[in-house]
């Protein structure tokens, strides 16, 4: 049952003990994290049958369909931007025809997953913490335990389906828009033809950096649903609770995104 | 049916339940009355385990439910449905959806039977226009009884009563109570109940408890009940202004 009751604990005597406490605290919660995380992969298999292929379908649409317009705008801006800044630069040393390269790099192994995975943290990330926690609140997490329905199977697997097969497309999607945002900025502002941007992008830049960035943009959609998850299951306190899962929500995903991002990128190109 | 032995549950350093003992028979209707704070849901919550006790323990039939889990809980939660305080409606659910869920999610049944079992008892508590509605449009009472429809919807042995009329006005309250008591004799459930309304407690009631303090200070029929000389009781029933059963059945208009 993911219903618990709190455990208490006495009020810490020092600092130390209260510091102490808060490591411990972190240790156990990211341990709860994962064996939630494990425990919806376990329905996985399940993921088509007749009792969850419609939610997981829904979460598909929520995720992938309604995070377009916000990836679009960010994705194009991170791409002009890039391609600015490094053109602006580059012209210096009158290399600004090397943007297409560097630009269509930055996006496919970095900016792209890491861009679309914050976006994904802020907007799906804390709707499933709130939604999730409001029902904790409610007790709507306690009634699906008692009427023997796993909320695991329910409402987490969905979503860990959702995540893990949307993010890597959503940062694809951006990649693209970053990359277009980018010839746009090399045209018009610096003088690089599409022609030119495009043949530096593509001749430079190999299969590997894709796919390490779609990795990445799939390790990212699960921490997102780890960490939303476990906090909306978590959450005590009414209203406070549940604003203090969403932000909690968003503040360690970041964390994680860019911790993680970088070991994975470390690991990748060494 | 269902047995608390030397039940004893803290919140930190407040002890909740102390040392509680009792038993429900089949097909009964047990109602705890008490203050706020007294441990009524927490006793209820136990049954279910949602709560699990410091020390003792909670059966259901041969089952200890306060030490089952995995496969043998699901298996004894089978045996229960339980109406919530708020009633716990998925809130992105049509009122038909709700009652459906727990056939859809935990039964193999075909869609025609599911379908037929949810409106049949959302006829039982007369809802059965509200179907295609959502919880947010509907009144507390009317979310009570869809509530009722779908802890009802298993055909569970055992039904579970948080609170049911609080929140709600005197007239909808009757309802609720007259309807509890019809589901009783019409499905044979035993059923528990927590409340505050002792005219509701003494007329769905055929044993009424009062817990104070964590433990049981009355457990008797509804007449016994009404005669009892203990301090508590008396208060109860005079700040509710109930002197004999008389007054309870006027309330429901008998």
């Amino acid at each position: 049952m993911i219903t618990r009751e709190p455990p208490y604990l006495e009020p810490p005597v020092n600092a130390i003990a209260a510091l102490g406490r808060r490591v411990i605290a972190s240790c156990q919660g990211s341990g709860r994290a994962l064996m939630m995380l494990l425990g919806a992969v376990k329905y996985l298999p399940f993921m088509f049958s007749r009792r969850n292929r419609a939610d997981v379908m829904q979460q598909c649409y929520l995720v992938g369909i309604k995070s377009l317009g916000v990836v679009s705008v960010v994705g194009l801006f991170t791409g002009m931007i890039l391609a600015l800044q490094l053109g602006l630069a580059l012209r210096t040393f009158g290399q600004e025809w090397t943007i297409g390269t560097l630009v269509c790099n930055a996006m496919l192994r970095e900016m792209g997953p890491f861009m679309t995975g914050l976006v994904v943290a802020a907007s799906v990330g804390s709707a499933i913490a709130a939604q999730i926690g409001t029902m904790t609140v409610s007790e709507e997490i306690a009634a699906l335990d008692v009427m023997g329905i796993d909320p695991l199977r329910y409402l987490m697997m969905p979503r860990l389906v959702a995540l893990a097969a949307m993010t890597p497309l959503l940062a694809l999607y951006m990649d693209m828009i970053g990359l277009f945002g980018g010839s746009v900025v090399g045209a018009t502002m610096l003088g690089v033809s599409y022609e030119s941007y495009f043949d530096g992008a593509f001749r430079y830049t190999h299969n590997k950096d894709l796919y390490v960035g779609l990795l990445k943009a799939f390790i990212f959609g699960v921490i997102v649903v780890c960490v939303s998850c476990y906090q909306g299951f978590i959450t005590g306190e009414g209203a406070v609770g549940v604003g203090r899962a969403t932000r909690r929500t968003v503040v360690v995903s970041f964390l994680l995104i860019l911790t993680l991002g970088y070991f994975v990128t470390r690991l990748a190109y060494r | 049916m269902i047995r608390f032995e030397n039940v004893t549950k803290r919140f930190g350093r407040k002890t909740v339940l102390d040392d509680l003992s009792f038993e429900i028979q089949r097909g009964e209707t047990f109602v705890i009355v008490g203050l706020s704070g007294t441990g009524k849901s927490v006793s209820l919550r136990h049954m279910v385990r949602l709560l699990t006790p410091e020390s003792g323990r909670v059966w259901i039939g041969d089952d200890c439910v306060s030490e089952a889990n995995g496969s043998e809980l699901q298996r004894i939660l089978q045996r229960f449905g339980v109406l919530f305080q708020g009633a716990a409606l998925l809130q992105w659910l049509n009122v038909l959806d709700n009652v459906c869920l727990p056939l859809r999610q935990t039964r193999r049944l075909p869609e025609a039977e599911i379908l037929r079992l949810a409106e049949e008892k959302l006829e039982m508590v007369g809802l059965t226009g509200a179907a295609e509605k959502m919880p947010a449009d509907i009144s507390g009472g009317m979310r009570k009884r869809v509530g009722l429809a779908r802890a009802i919807v298993t055909q569970p042995e055992i039904v579970l009563y948080d609170e049911p009329t609080s929140g709600l006005d005197p007239v909808i309250s009757r309802q609720i109570d007259l309807l509890i008591d019809d589901l009783r004799r019409r499905l044979g459930v035993t059923s528990v109940v927590v409340t505050h309304d002792l005219n509701s407690a003494l007329y769905i009631g055929t044993r009424v408890a009062m817990l104070h303090e964590g433990r049981m200070v009355v457990c008797a029929t509804p007449e016994e009940f009404i005669a009892s000389k203990q301090p508590v009781v008396r208060d109860f029933l005079q700040a509710q202004g109930i002197a004999d059963l008389q007054d309870v059945r006027k309330a429901f208009g008998k």
